[in-house]
C-alpha cells in the first residue's frame, strides 16, 4: 500500500528531479580548455626534450641506457667520438608514435639529458612529423628548458 | 475580384510566415537551451564558442548540416525516403494553424481545433514509419515499429485526458478552452490528468525517458539512422517543432493559455502572448529537465505504463469527472 502511494504520487521521480535541479546551480567541473588549462604535476610526462648544459654543450653522452630501457623500442641512437675526443651522439631519434610515455628514459639517464617536458600539445597532421630527430629534440630542450629545470628542481627531494 | 483574392492570399501567406518563422527560430534556440541545460545538470559548460554564450550554435550546426552531402542509400525507396522528413516537418508545422497565442491571435479559429490538433500530432507517426520502412535497413525499421506502437499506446490516454478537459469546457474550440480557465487553470482541479498528459506528451514526441524509436544505445539513431544533411535537418526541426507544439497544447489545455495566473493589476497588463510564451518555455524546460534526470524506459515497461497504468487511470478520471459534473449540475451548457 505504501509502495502504491509512493509510485502514484511519483515521489521518487520528484526526488530525482529535485536532485538534478540542485545540480544546475553547482559550479562546473569542466574547464574552458584551450583558454584555461588544468594544473600539471612537476612529474608530468609529456613531449621529450634533450637538454644542454648552461655552457651550451649538449648533456647526452651516448650511453644508450635510454635506448636499452625503452620498452617500446622507440629510441634509436648512433654515436661516435667527436674531434675533441668526447663521446657524443650522431643520431638520436624518438618515434613518438611508438612511445608510451612511461618515463623510463628520463629515469635511466645519468646526466638528465633526455627528459619528458610539460608540453602535451604537439599533435601533428602527418605521421612523419612525429618521428623526432636529434635537432627537433634539442630544439624542444631549448624551448622548454626553463620549465623543465624548474620541474626537476621541485622534484629534487624524491630523485 | 481577382484583386481581392490576391489580397486575401497575401494576408494568409503573411499569417503563415508570422507563425512559422518564430517557430523555426524558437526551435533553434530550444536546441541550444536543451544542450545548455543538460550541460548545467551534468556540471559541464555546453556550447559557448559561437556567438555570445554560444547562442548561435544551432545556426552554425544547421549551416554545417545543410552544406553536407545528402546520402540516399542505394537500397532505399527513394521517393518515400525523401518524402518522410518532409511529411514530419510539414505536420509539425501544420498544427500551429489552430494555436491561439493571444485573444484573436490565431491563423484559423476553427470550432474543432482540439480535434484538428490531435489528428495532426497523431499523423506525425507516418513520417517516422515511412522513414523506417524506406531506409530498408534494420535499425530504422525497428525504430519505426517501436515508434508506431508507442504513439498508438499513448494517444489513447492523451485522448481520454482531452475528453476530461472537454467535459469541463463544453467546446472543442481552443480559444474557448482557454477562456473557460479564467477562474482556475485546469492544471489544479485536474492535476493527475495534467501529469498524465505531460508524460504522454513526452512519449508522443519521442523524448526521454520514452525515446525508444531513436534509442542510440541499441538502435544507433533509430528511424533516422540513414538520414544525413538537409533531410536530417528536416527531421530534427520537425521533432523539436512538435515538441513545442505539444508544450503549447499542454499550456492551452491546462495552464490557461494566454491568461495571467491571477487577474490582478500588474499581471493582467502584460500582453497575453508573453504569458503564453513564458508558460511554453516553462513546459519545455520541464521536457529538458526530465531528459536530464531519468534513464530510458525498457520497451515492455513503456507498454505496461501506457496500457496498464495510464489507460485505466485516465478512463477512471473521465468517469469520475463526468460523474462529479453531473451530480453537482456543473456541466457547461
Amino acid at each position: 500500500m505504501n509502495k502504491l502511494i509512493k509510485s502514484f504520487t511519483l515521489f521518487e521521480l520528484f526526488q530525482g528531479l529535485f536532485l538534478t535541479f540542485k545540480y544546475i546551480f553547482k559550479s562546473k567541473v569542466t574547464i574552458n580548455y584551450p583558454h584555461e588549462k588544468g594544473p600539471l604535476s612537476p612529474r608530468f610526462r609529456g613531449e621529450h626534450a634533450l637538454r644542454r648544459y648552461p655552457s651550451g654543450e649538449e648533456r647526452c653522452i651516448a650511453c644508450k641506457l635510454c635506448e636499452a630501457v625503452c620498452p617500446a623500442q622507440a629510441i634509436t641512437i648512433e654515436a661516435e667520438p667527436r674531434e675533441d675526443g668526447s663521446r657524443r651522439t650522431t643520431r638520436y631519434d624518438i618515434d613518438m608514435t611508438k612511445c608510451i610515455y612511461c618515463g623510463l628514459c628520463q629515469e635511466s639517464c645519468p646526466v638528465d639529458a633526455i627528459v619528458e617536458g610539460p608540453n602535451f600539445e604537439f599533435a601533428t597532421e602527418t605521421r612523419e612529423e612525429l618521428i623526432y630527430n636529434k635537432d627537433k629534440l634539442l630544439e624542444n630542450g631549448d624551448r622548454w628548458e626553463q620549465e623543465i629545470a624548474q620541474n626537476i628542481h621541485l622534484d629534487r627531494k624524491y630523485r | 475580384m481577382t484583386y481581392d483574392i490576391l489580397i486575401t492570399g497575401l494576408i494568409i501567406i503573411a499569417q503563415i510566415l508570422a507563425v512559422v518563422v518564430p517557430v523555426l527560430i524558437s526551435v533553434a534556440f530550444l536546441v541550444y537551451a536543451e544542450r545548455k541545460v543538460l550541460a548545467l545538470i551534468q556540471l559541464r559548460r555546453g556550447p559557448n564558442i559561437v556567438g555570445p554564450f554560444g547562442i548561435l550554435q544551432s545556426f552554425a550546426d544547421a549551416l554545417k548540416l545543410i552544406t553536407k552531402e545528402n546520402i540516399i542509400p542505394s537500397g532505399s525507396n527513394k521517393i518515400v525516403f525523401i518524402l518522410a522528413p518532409i511529411i514530419t516537418m510539414v505536420l509539425s508545422l501544420a498544427g500551429w494553424a489552430v494555436i491561439p497565442f493571444a485573444p484573436g491571435w490565431v491563423v484559423s479559429d476553427i470550432n474543432v481545433g482540439i480535434m484538428y490538433l490531435f489528428a495532426v500530432s497523431s499523423l506525425g507517426v507516418y513520417g517516422i514509419i515511412m522513414a523506417g520502412w524506406a531506409s530498408n535497413s534494420q535499425y530504422p525499421f525497428l525504430g519505426a515499429l517501436r515508434s508506431a506502437a508507442q504513439m498508438v499506446s499513448y494517444e489513447v490516454s492523451i485522448g481520454f485526458v482531452i475528453i476530461t478537459v472537454l467535459l469541463c469546457v463544453g467546446s472543442l474550440n481552443l480559444s474557448k478552452i482557454v477562456l473557460a480557465q479564467q477562474t482556475v487553470w485546469f492544471a489544479i482541479p485536474l492535476l493527475p490528468m495534467f501529469i498524465i498528459f505531460f508524460i504522454s506528451a513526452l512519449a508522443e514526441t519521442n523524448r526521454l525517458p520514452f525515446d525508444l524509436p531513436e534509442d542510440e544505445s541499441t538502435l544507433v539513431a533509430g528511424f533516422f539512422t540513414e538520414y544525413s544533411s538537409a533531410s536530417f535537418v528536416l527531421f530534427f526541426l520537425g521533432e523539436y517543432a512538435s515538441m513545442i507544439l505539444m508544450s503549447s497544447m499542454t499550456v492551452i489545455l491546462f495552464l490557461g493559455g494566454w491568461l495571467p495566473p491571477f487577474d490582478v493589476y500588474p499581471l493582467n497588463v502584460v500582453p497575453g502572448v508573453i504569458w503564453f510564451t513564458v508558460k511554453v518555455i516553462f513546459i519545455l524546460f520541464l521536457f529538458i529537465w526530465v531528459r536530464g534526470t531519468f534513464p530510458r524506459y525498457r520497451y515492455d515497461q513503456l507498454m505496461r505504463l501506457g496500457w496498464k497504468v495510464f489507460l485505466p487511470f485516465s478512463l477512471f478520471w473521465v468517469v469520475a469527472t463526468s460523474g462529479f459534473l453531473v451530480y453537482f449540475d456543473m456541466l457547461p451548457s
